[in-house]
């Protein structure tokens, strides 16, 4: 049987990519960020998941303003690193795992969560920084992936509760998996920034704090924040957080947590990472 | 199965949930509204993605916006590379970040200039811990 067996909430800043494969991370704007990652990074070697389920959103690479899912699966074998201007990052193709994916997807349909389906598509930062910050520069990627993209640019994006039920939905899937599989699940984006207008450059070290707090309790008021709570304290951008819920959601009621690191500035935005373990 | 709708909610009523984001200060929250209007700036960023369009683009930068079905006042505002202007005009930050990446702009710097600041002053508030909070979350309630 497959089993979920932690969680990580992880910022996917686009430069944190570049000083990966420019070979920066021990400088001294950069190092106290990899730092704090390092007790991670020999965890995930230590654990050896065989599958991540890694909810992001996608930043005009694979979808253009056309078509814009909510809820979206990468269902197929491989996906490819985006171009998203400068050309695609020098990083391993991802792997796919299409079998657990459209079980996953299947499932998820079934408990009344009507996702996208997705079988082509390129990977942006959103995806494959975190993927570097947990493993480094690896020929191949140590695991295979299971993309979830949600939209969290174009209003209204999906409330945080809805986010917490999808990871239940997503963990009651996984658990229906025959395969002996040791699955995470990475919530990544935020922490507190905002990209855009006069009030660019908002960081909120006391919000984002409180944010971490809640999602380490052993109860669910976080699901509750409303979209609005988001924008006025953490920026524009700061709403990325709402996918971190799908991620803790999938964890069950209570968790222990095993590592938590802050960090500000990394160019416009507050860092940060949680690595939950559910305990239920 | 867990019964999520127990948690849920009270319905939010759109125009409610629309009516807030007009009340945080230098935000242009992009709602639905701004996502139709901008479309066409979104999907012309959108293709400089492609090297052989940004070769184009590049080469005559007004040929190429002719292209595209956008209003003569967004040309102009592509062409001044005024941010606001378009965010204003339904332009999105992640769309737009194609032509900060074609500019060869670093996207801090290019944000920046949406800022009062000069990319030093930006960047060197970032350092300090980023702008504050406080008095930025309200414009009704200047908290």
């Amino acid at each position: 049987m497959a089993k979920i067996t932690a969680g990580v909430g992880s910022s996917h800043v686009p430069l944190l990519g570049v000083a990966v494969d420019q070979g920066k991370w021990q400088d001294d704007y950069f190092g106290p960020i990899f730092k704090g990652y390092e007790w991670t990074r020999e965890w995930e070697a230590r654990e050896k998941p065989d599958v991540v389920i890694l909810v992001y959103n996608d930043h005009a690479s694979a979808f253009d303003a056309n078509i814009i899912p909510t809820f979206a699966i990468g269902c197929g074998e491989h996906y490819k690193s985006a171009d998203e201007g400068w050309g695609p990052r020098p990083v391993p193709d991802v792997e796919g795992h299409a079998d657990l994916a459209w079980h996953i997807a299947q499932s998820l349909i079934l408990d009344d969560f009507d996702m996208t389906i997705i079988n082509e598509m390129d990977v942006d930062h959103g995806l494959t920084v975190p993927l570097s910050m947990m493993f480094g520069q690896p020929e191949k990627w140590p695991v295979k992936v299971v993309p979830l993209a949600v939209n969290v640019v174009t209003y209204p994006v999906p409330s945080g509760n809805r986010c917490w039920a999808l990871g239940e939905a997503i963990a009651r899937a996984v658990e229906s998996f025959p395969e002996d599989l040791n699955v995470q699940i990475w919530g990544t984006g935020g922490m507190s920034h905002q990209l855009q207008g006069p009030r660019a450059g908002l960081l909120n070290r006391e919000w984002d704090n409180k944010f971490l707090d809640m999602l380490a309790s052993n109860n669910d008021d976080v699901r509750h924040i409303p979209h609005i709570e988001y924008l006025r304290e953490t920026g524009s951008e700061g709403i990325e957080m709402v996918m971190w819920l799908i991620m803790r959601g999938a964890l069950g009621k209570s968790v222990k947590t095993l590592n938590r690191h802050y960090h500000i500035p990394c160019s416009n935005t507050a860092i940060g990472h949680i690595v939950l373990e559910p305990t239920d | 199965m867990t019964d999520s709708n127990a948690t849920k909610p009270q319905h939010q009523n759109i125009h409610e949930y629309l009516a807030e984001f007009e009340d945080i200060p230098g935000t242009r929250v992009f709602t639905a509204k701004r996502a139709r209007m901008g479309y066409w700036i979104n999907q012309f960023a959108m293709s400089l993605m492609k090297p052989d369009n940004r070769e184009r683009f590049k080469a005559d930068e007004r040929a190429y916006l002719d292209e595209w079905k956008i209003s003569e006042e967004a040309k102009q505002a592509l062409l001044k590379r005024d941010y606001n202007a378009l965010l204003d005009l339904g332009g999105n930050v992640y769309f737009l970040s194609k032509l900060f990446s074609s500019d060869g702009l670093p996207f801090a710097e290019a944000v920046s200039t949406m800022t009062d600041m000069t990319w030093p002053e930006y960047r060197q508030m970032m350092l300090e811990g980023g702008r504050k909070p406080e008095g930025n979350r309200s414009i009704k309630g200047g908290y």
